[in-house]
């Protein structure tokens, strides 16, 4: 939970006024600039009316060079940033050749299959020699090779489900998948922080959307009881079925779900259950199985497990787990199996090393190391957080830990302090968080190294009292009462 | 007894009476306060005071607890997918090697016509080696959304050689092909604009039309008065011109059919009406004009009249992903609110450098265009006479779409007959050609049919044998 002092948020808000009151100012001497000049657009509607892109412009434009940073080198635990410069207050960006290496705080590569392995590289090397590039085809037509069968059962497998189906993409995935499940006439019930594809999905599929509170399984089940009782809206039919959508770790808070307590309502109301483990599988869990291992809730219970390959297997896709019949229903009318390019063999063969590294069927033991690598290296990180006083969000053993900036100048100057020092950290703001809530987000592997953890603390600790973000100092522990007991003694 | 009612009622008509003609008893105000006056205000309160009364309502009852228990008790969801029957479980086959002019599958060598596989260059050595240079130096994924560090050299290399290629200010990438058209349409087109689009688009187009939430109007496919017609319809109905965005979205090789739509007569009517074109160029880049620059140097359209192309990379340049390309103001605009662009991970480098290494093969071997064009005439002059199928393609598309001559009726029979013929093509002469498969969730009705994919690898031999081979099939089956 967010605790939020009372002088950050009212110094936040008169932060966001002058912005605000800057921009319009800046908008209006505009207007009167262009009233003069002529307008070339010649009846057509422009392509932004009005004020719709006013944040872009007028603040987003200002610390534009705090995000999209380009990299040259694999997305490991230390690459080159290239430097960028601007001649025109950062309205546009141009590359140089010049590039410092920093200590990468900011990929989701939670297992450190980013760079080239040992294991994997040949592997999906020899594997583009054998299948080339891309089979320009889609999965149904001539796009399926041994490599995809093979996944399959192995994600299955690995998952704890009895069938499973690739897709290219994992955005897409989600956004294909939730049409093909519930129609008109359904109901989704979706957790308040839902990522953009899932809310995609849902819209697209045409039901009726619901929103419960955040992590919250008792509102969930009040939102239930009042839905199944008053039936579709205006007719009361009842629904022809429920589903509810949850994620296994929220990318932007680094909070598991409160899976059991959920599990529990969703089995006593029959409604269906499809969980997202896009940051939690590989990552979390004793063997790296996901959230249902690490919580203890069995994978029969969830009817259908959703995850990504770009997080914690170094490659690109999505899968779809669940039992025979909806995954051979899926395959059948599911557009993105039936439209889309089938995902490119090395990278479908990236996914089978990695895995068979975590099983440990390679024959070594560098799975289950770099499973305790991660915990253990998150655990001492945000602990570490912690004990400096920062406001740290997230549970223990979750590998995502924001830091609340909250102030909007906050954000860049943390962000360019930090880079001047060569650790590179991602700092999250509107629209994809809330208004007030702006953060630093880190995200550790198991790449990184106990040297490389105390160098980002060092440099976080110092940048953090120059930006004076430490809200929550812990009180040192006092030495004169255990003198003064032992006097008493 | 009628004298004491008539009694009776004359004693109360006497005090009536008396009632009202009672001598002024008081003066207030200067009014004297006569009897009718005592009893006209009785009335009057006597109104107010049932005016002032709420008229009758039922009293609301909400359910109680055991009432809503009843309810989740009663009720029964269906179950989340319908049966499977048995005429649906049919495997796709499974490749045992790359995609090329000729695969092998299921242990056995096939001529291929399945992979859009235009210019031949899966299995190029090039493109292979640029991809096993980019997988050493970056891995394989790229770990991040674009604006998290996941922005790759090779990305903005890519870009930039895309719009130099096409003569386009800008561009920018895409992780998925069939994501690029349903991430641009909802960046541009919000609640309240129009769009007129053709009925015979493929999903991902006709998903973002969905998402967008503007007024989608179709016209009939690829037939240029019903596009006139529509835009005049739409033009008088909407008041405020300048203020209601208007795009026509089409494609420039259909999927659905492979007919090619008429660029210069649509660049036409886009000026007459205002409105913007949106151009789908998946199955174009690469294939169509003198150089493969696309449907507007075919058609001789100067490419800064299209507003937006896009493309899928999964066809002609044998990679995957896709891009957007069009002025500065397009490509900035979809950099932050392009859903697939931005909460997405980007593409994997060693695909984005494969498209580099491919556009520098097409703009160094121009000759793989007349290849090709060569192969789809062979091709089309083998199946000119094909017993019971009639083709709908253009004569330049690659896809060739033949359709049955005379259709069974339903959708559900025409599929089964197109997939006995496909298959009976694969196991007795080695030859690869797919049905169209249409998703449930589709709104296009156009006809159903066999599509072949010509590539410029494909040697004459094979051309001669699927043609001979689908010949004889169709006869068997259809007659």
């Amino acid at each position: 939970m967010v605790r939020l002092p009372y002088l950050t948020a009212l110094t936040t808000l008169l932060s966001y006024g002058i912005l605000f009151v800057f921009g319009h100012l800046r908008d209006f001497f505009r207007k009167i600039f262009d009233w003069s000049k002529s307008n070339n657009l010649q009846g057509y509607a422009p392509i932004c009316l009005g004020y719709e892109d006013f944040y872009t412009r007028r603040l987003y434009l200002r610390i534009q060079d705090c995000f999209g940073r380009p990299i040259s080198s694999a997305p490991d635990s230390w690459f080159d940033v290239v430097e960028r410069y601007s001649n025109d207050n950062n309205k546009t960006l141009h590359r140089t050749e010049k590039t410092t290496k920093c200590l990468n705080l900011g990929s989701y590569n939670y297992l450190g299959f980013a760079a080239a392995d040992e294991y994997c590289t040949p592997r999906v090397i020899e594997s583009l020699k054998q299948y080339s590039v891309s089979t320009c085809s889609t999965r149904v037509d001539g796009g399926t090779t041994k490599l995809h069968t093979e996944l399959e059962e192995l994600v299955a497998r690995f998952v704890g489900k009895p069938a499973a189906v690739l897709f290219g993409m994992g955005y897409v995935t989600n956004s294909a998948i939730i049409p093909a499940l519930i129609g008109k006439g359904g109901l989704i019930i979706s957790d308040s922080l839902n990522h953009n594809s899932i809310v995609n999905g849902a819209r697209g599929s045409g039901a009726t959307v619901r929103v419960f509170q955040h992590n919250n399984a008792p509102h969930l089940e009040e939102v239930l009881r009042e839905q199944i009782a008053h039936g579709q809206p205006r007719t009361h039919r009842p629904w022809k079925k429920i589903i509810v959508i949850i994620e296994g770790i929220y990318s932007m808070e680094g909070e598991l779900c409160k899976l059991p307590e959920i599990i529990a309502v969703c089995k006593k109301y029959k409604v269906y259950t499809y969980l997202d483990e896009a940051h939690s599988i590989g990552a979390v869990g004793q063997t790296g199985r996901g959230v249902c291992e690490l919580l203890g809730v069995d994978t029969a219970d969830i009817d259908i497990m959703m995850g990504t390959f770009t997080k914690s297997f170094g490659s690109c896709g999505g899968y779809i787990a669940a039992s025979k019949e909806i995954i051979q229903h899926l395959k059948r009318t599911c557009p993105a199996h039936l439209y889309a390019t089938s995902m490119s063999p090395p990278a479908v063969q990236q996914v089978i090393s990695a895995m068979k590294v975590i099983l440990g069927e390679d024959g070594t033991n560098r799975g289950a190391k770099k499973l305790a690598q991660i915990r253990e290296n998150s655990n001492f990180f945000r602990s570490e957080l912690q004990k400096m006083g920062f406001e740290v969000l997230g549970d223990n053993d979750s590998p995502i830990m924001p830091i609340m900036l909250y102030n909007p100048a906050k954000i860049p100057a943390f962000s360019r302090e930090c880079l001047h020092q060569n650790v590179a950290i991602v700092t999250v703001a509107f629209p994809a968080t809330p208004l007030l809530l702006a953060r630093a987000r880190i995200c550790i592997s198991a790449a990184h190294s106990r040297e490389d953890l105390i160098k980002a603390l060092e440099v976080i600790s110092k940048v953090g009292d120059l930006v004076g973000i430490k809200y929550f100092p812990v009180e040192p522990v006092k030495p004169n009462k255990v003198e003064h007991l032992k006097k008493i003694e | 007894m009628a004298s004491e009612i008539m009694n009776a009622t004359a004693n109360a008509l006497v005090w009536i009476s008396s009632a009202f003609d009672a001598p002024t008893r008081a003066v207030v105000f200067g009014v004297p306060i006569n009897g009718h006056l005592v009893v006209e205000a009785l009335l009057v309160v006597v109104i107010l005071f049932q005016l002032t009364r709420k008229s009758y309502k039922p009293p609301k009852k909400p359910l109680t607890e055991k009432e809503i228990d009843e309810l989740c008790d009663d009720w029964v969801p269906e179950p989340l997918t319908p049966q499977i029957t048995e005429e649906l479980m049919i495997e796709p086959p499974t490749l045992e090697s790359a995609a090329g002019p000729h695969a092998i599958v299921d242990g056995k060598e096939v001529v291929n016509f399945a992979s859009a596989n235009y210019l031949g260059l899966i299995g190029n050595d090039k493109v292979t080696d640029s991809c096993v240079g980019a997988m050493e130096k970056y891995g394989v994924g790229s770990c991040g959304p674009r604006g998290f560090y996941g922005t790759i050299d090779v990305h903005l290399d890519c870009e930039a050689k895309i719009s130099k290629f096409l003569g386009t200010p800008d561009s920018i990438l895409y992780s998925y092909g069939i994501s690029t058209i349903f991430s641009v349409i909802p960046a541009f087109c919000k609640k309240g604009d129009i769009i007129v689009a053709d009925e015979g688009v493929h999903w991902a187009v006709q998903n973002g039309l969905y998402l967008s939430r503007s007024t989608v109007v179709y016209f009939k496919h690829n037939d240029m008065k019903s596009l006139e017609a529509t835009l005049e319809k739409v033009t008088g109905r909407s008041k405020h011109p300048e203020k209601v965005r208007r795009y026509i979205v089409a494609e420039a090789i259909y999927q659905n059919s492979g007919q090619i739509a008429p660029l210069d007569e649509i660049v036409r009517l886009k000026e007459k009406y205002r409105f913007r074109i949106i151009l789908d160029e998946s199955h174009s880049f690469g294939v169509l004009g003198n150089s493969g620059r696309g449907l507007a140097e075919y058609c001789g359209v100067p490419i800064e009249k299209i507003d937006i192309i896009t493309a899928g990379m999964g066809n002609a340049l044998a990679t995957d992903g896709g891009f957007c390309t069009g002025s500065v103001r397009v490509v900035d605009h979809q950099r932050l609110s392009s859903s697939g662009y931005v909460f997405s991970a980007s593409l994997p480098p060693y695909l984005a450098s494969a498209a580099i290494s491919a556009v520098d093969y097409l703009e160094a071997n121009p000759s793989v265009l007349s290849n090709l064009r060569a192969n789809v005439a062979t091709l089309l002059s083998e199946l000119s006479d094909v017993p019971g199928l009639v083709r709908t393609s253009h004569t330049l598309s690659p896809i060739i779409f033949l359709k049955l001559k005379k259709s069974t009726g339903s959708d559900k029979t025409d599929m089964h007959v197109l997939d006995s013929i496909a298959n009976q093509v694969l196991k007795e002469d080695s030859v690869l050609i797919v049905s169209t498969k249409r998703s449930t969730l589709d709104k296009c009705h156009l006809p159903l049919g066999l599509r072949l994919f010509v590539s410029a690898a494909h040697s004459e031999s094979g051309l001669l044998k699927a043609a001979a081979s689908l010949k004889r099939v169709a006869g068997s089956v259809l007659s």
